[in-house]
């Protein structure tokens, strides 16, 4: 069970976003830069909130940020946003956020995979404030347990 | 025993609702097949399903079911994923 790689073009730290729609649009923007999927998967990861409301907050702080499987999607892959100052998605309990990755994934199928490692990494509750905290992509790669490049 | 987790776009969320209510189910002892699945499909995926678990969010897009729909706060919470399975199961 291992995550997808983390570049640190997949990585924003402290960012700003005035809105849960500016939140979501960085972690797409960064699954661009990384290389991983196309501006439009972006534009449907919004969607999905639009539809369906913020539910996609799935614990305190944090949101997994998503949509299904497209042609704009290129390969698997996470980034990582954290905000200086934490954003209402609109969630009942688990406002504001600080924290959205951003999931990518190519067929249904291979989202567990992935979603299995990050379960593992965020079930222990401190993961979300020391991501949260980290000041540079290494801390957040040692969070996480990823690695920089894929594996050879 | 069927368990079906719901999510908006049936990828993501569901699948860790799904592989820590599996944790759970395994903890508590409790043999259950548990799917991932998306709000459009729930009619035909929660068909033969005891529980839908979901976010409170979702709730309300559910519609009619038979099954008992288990909400779930913080998908990393193992406690709270226990405790209400086993209240919904026990």
């Amino acid at each position: 069970m291992t995550l997808p790689p983390l570049p640190n073009s997949a990585i924003a730290l402290g960012q700003s976003a005035a809105d849960w729609r500016e939140a979501i649009r960085l972690a797409g923007a960064a699954l661009v830069d990384s290389g991983v999927a196309d501006a439009s998967y972006t534009d449907r990861m919004v969607d999905v909130i639009e539809e369906f409301g913020a539910y996609i907050v799935i614990a305190p702080g944090l949101a997994l940020a998503h949509a299904r499987p497209g042609n704009d999607v290129h390969r698997e892959g996470l980034a990582v946003v954290t905000l200086a100052t934490p954003v209402p998605f609109g969630h009942p309990h688990n406002d504001p956020v600080s924290v959205i990755l951003g999931l990518a994934v190519t067929t249904p199928e291979s989202h567990v995979t992935s979603v299995a490692a990050l379960a593992n990494v965020f079930n222990d509750a401190s993961a979300i404030p020391a991501v949260a905290a980290a000041t540079t992509p290494d801390a957040v790669r040692a969070v996480l347990g990823a690695t920089e490049e894929a594996a050879a | 025993m069927k368990i079906v987790a719901i999510c908006g776009a049936g990828v993501g969320t569901s699948g860790i609702l799904k592989v820590n209510a599996e944790r759970v189910l395994d903890r508590l002892g409790i043999d259950a097949e548990v799917t991932a699945s998306d709000v459009a499909s729930i009619a035909t995926s929660a068909a033969q399903a005891q529980v839908i678990l979901t976010s409170p969010e979702l709730v309300d897009k559910i519609g009619k079911t038979f099954a008992d729909i288990v909400v779930i706060e913080n998908y990393f919470d193992l406690e709270e994923l226990e405790r209400k399975l086993d209240k919904a199961l026990g």
